[in-house]
């Protein structure tokens, strides 16, 4: 089947059923990458959601009440933005902005929380956990669990804790209770590290969100199709206004779920596919985040995928000023994509992204989350270099509220430096 | 055969096994060196050396303390092999590497299991590899006759323990409890029922391990399988001691005895 057919086949409903690709396997691999590097208490665990999954994916009931909550309650489709002023600002491509910045709870994240918690109640698990940095993924699990009444515990690193107060009182506000993590360095990873050892613990009964494309099979593939959703849209958005695709779809990568989203449904169609990591202070000085770009495989928090780690296989301590980019793996499957060259890795600076941050702000109204300003970084670069006729889409994963606050502070920090 | 086959062969008439596990660099890769000596003089049968890594996702909080202790002191998996080295000159006693595969995957899986044979290592015990992923580290071992055990847990359905277990070379290492390392106060009351589980379907000798920390556990474990795994405890008393000392020595000795109380 052609992935147009496809589109045409599917466009009714919010999930991918069939299609060319075939990766990953039964076990979960993309070609050297993905499977399953977990404890055996979690294998049976694993087993039962890709099956659960593989069921209610082919079920037209799940199919319908998915796609009936991502209309009625996270506000999908979620639009495509001609991005004017933008467009005459670099004075190249025709640029476009998916706004999931305007989802529910302010970013894509919702997708995949309201997905995994529909799969969840079909398990009959009677409790919800899950990690978060910045705190987005926090608060989309949070708001998924109160719609339904299941009691969600959110593990979080001590250091984001007290950088996202906001978000922890979201999570607090939302019936969410907030773990504070002090193991490791306090961040991302460890909130993750935390999250499985309560899961291995309590298996039997709990169902762990993860937040992004990555962790052990199924979860890359589940994560994937949950946010596929926004590749879909875009296609048929961008096609109603320009008659065609568009040369090129930039995305900001962490962990790589809103840039697998919309990567996805454009895979091996001849769209260039860019993903933008945290370059950080620079990715030679160290203090990054840019796994695909600066990193090598090695296994961490279930699969086999790039990370940050020195020469004796123990993981590196990442930076970027954007909390939801601080993370020393990535999604296999872009790991996969890197190799196999259906996509693009480039990496932008702290500093490259608060501009951008700023730039889209006064040009367009729009304020973005840092994580989706690297995106638009890397797009002030790519958009003078292209044709006026062609298009670029920018994902614009998440709005940029949760941020305000620490850009002012740095802005105040640059000020007195100067 | 390798000498944890033979140590489980030697004990099969009466007493059971006690396997001890240390963090491999806390305090430092010395202090392990002489602890591994003295738990050995003290009674355990096999002893564990903990490889540290960044992300340890399966160990509760005394083991992570102590991989932070030794990752800070600079140990890598180089010098547990070092150590392992060094232990050799001076005993027999089985040595099993327990490590995340990272660490190994970074030292490269062919190298890393010429080395450890090399070295003196026994057996390992890739603590987040199912044997699904574990095929080519698989044949390296066995080309150089190193054991690999894979670990049963509660949630391990029968068909999953057949195929776990016929895999598994040395012993099987049964996971007590759904859950992280470290110390609890009582023995899961289904613990018996899965080790009778993990005995019908294979030959292999079993021991048991997680939350198992005192004489009266390792009685109870016993009674069941081939051999008990202290580790939290063990690596709380090296933590205060700081190296090898008298508590240490009584409190292998009390467990061992309890292998014997059959």
């Amino acid at each position: 089947m052609r992935r147009d057919d496809f589109e045409d086949a599917e466009r009714s409903t919010a999930l991918n059923t069939s299609i060319d690709y075939r990766a990953p396997d039964a076990l979960g691999h993309f070609g050297p990458f993905g499977g399953r590097y977990v404890p055996e208490t979690l294998i049976p665990a694993m087993d039962e959601l890709a099956a659960a999954w593989e069921a209610a994916r082919h079920d037209p009931e799940f199919q319908r009440e998915f796609a009936e909550y991502l209309r009625e309650y996270v506000g999908r489709p979620t639009l495509l933005t001609y991005a004017g002023r933008l467009t005459e600002h670099c004075g190249g491509a025709r640029i476009y902005l998916k706004r999931e910045d305007l989802c529910h709870t302010g970013s894509h994240k919702l997708n995949n929380a309201l997905g995994q918690v529909l799969l969840a109640r079909r398990l009959g698990k009677e409790r919800i956990i899950a990690e978060t940095g910045a705190g987005q993924h926090g608060v989309a699990t949070a708001t998924a669990c109160a719609l339904f009444g299941i009691p969600c515990e959110v593990y979080m690193g001590e250091e984001d804790v007290e950088r996202q107060a906001l978000n922890v009182f979201r999570m607090r506000l939302l019936g969410t209770r907030v773990v504070p993590v002090s193991s490791g360095s306090k961040t991302l990873k460890d909130a993750i590290n935390e999250a499985l050892r309560d899961w291995v613990t309590n298996v039997r009964t709990t169902h762990y969100v993860i937040g992004s494309v990555i962790g052990p099979h199924p979860y890359p593939a589940l994560v994937r199709e949950l946010q596929s959703v926004i590749g879909r849209e875009t296609m048929e958005q961008v096609r109603a206004k320009e008659g065609r695709l568009p040369d090129a779809i930039v995305a900001c990568v962490g962990g790589g779920s809103n840039s697998m989203g919309i990567f996805f449904p454009f895979l091996d169609t001849g769209v260039r596919l860019i993903g933008v990591e945290a370059a950080g202070r620079g990715v030679h000085s160290g203090a990054h985040s840019a796994t695909l770009v600066a990193g090598s495989p090695g296994v961490l928090h279930g699969t086999r995928t790039y990370l940050l780690q020195d020469g004796d296989g123990q993981v590196l301590a990442t930076h970027s000023v954007s909390a939801g980019l601080d993370y020393p793996g990535v999604g296999p499957e872009h790991s996969f994509f890197k190799e196999q060259a259906k996509a693009e890795y480039v990496a932008a600076t702290d500093e490259e992204a608060l501009a951008a941050f700023e730039t889209l702000s006064r040009l367009e109204g729009i304020i973005p989350a840092l994580e989706s300003a690297h995106a638009v970084a890397y797009a002030l670069k790519l958009a003078p270099q292209m044709g006026k006729d062609q298009v670029l889409v920018i994902n614009l994963s998440g709005r940029g509220d949760k941020d305000v606050e620490q850009v002012a502070r740095l802005q105040a920090a640059r000020e007195v430096q100067s | 055969m390798t000498r944890i086959g033979k140590k489980f062969q030697e004990l099969a008439g009466g007493e059971r096994a006690l396997v001890c596990f240390l963090t491999a660099g806390d305090p430092s890769l010395a202090a392990s060196e002489e602890l591994v000596l003295q738990v050995a003089a003290a009674g355990a049968d096999l002893i564990e050396l903990g490889v540290p890594f960044s992300d340890p996702i399966a160990d509760g909080p005394s083991i992570q303390a102590a991989s932070i202790r030794a990752l800070e002191r600079g140990t890598t998996l180089a010098g547990v092999l070092q150590l392992v080295r060094a232990v050799r000159r001076r005993s027999q006693v089985p040595l099993i590497l327990m490590s995340y595969y990272n660490p190994i995957l970074r030292y490269g899986l062919e190298r890393f299991a010429a080395d450890a044979a090399a070295a003196g290592v026994d057996g390992v015990i890739p603590s987040d590899v199912p044997p699904e992923e574990a095929d080519e580290w698989l044949t390296h071992a066995r080309r150089h006759g190193l054991d690999t055990i894979f670990l049963l847990a509660p949630t391990s359905t029968d068909e999953r323990i057949a195929r776990v277990a016929e895999k598994a070379s040395g012993f099987v290492y049964c996971v007590s409890r759904t859950g992280v390392t470290g110390a609890q106060a009582t023995l899961p009351d289904d613990l018996q029922a899965l080790i009778g589980r993990i005995r019908a379907r294979t030959s292999k000798p079993i021991a048991v391990g997680f939350g198992i920390s005192t004489p009266e556990q390792v009685r109870q474990v016993t009674r069941w399988a081939d051999g008990a795994v202290g580790g939290s405890a063990l690596v709380i008393a090296i933590a205060r001691a700081g190296g090898p000392a008298p508590e240490i020595e009584s409190l292998v000795r009390s467990l061992k005895a309890a292998t014997r109380a059959a």
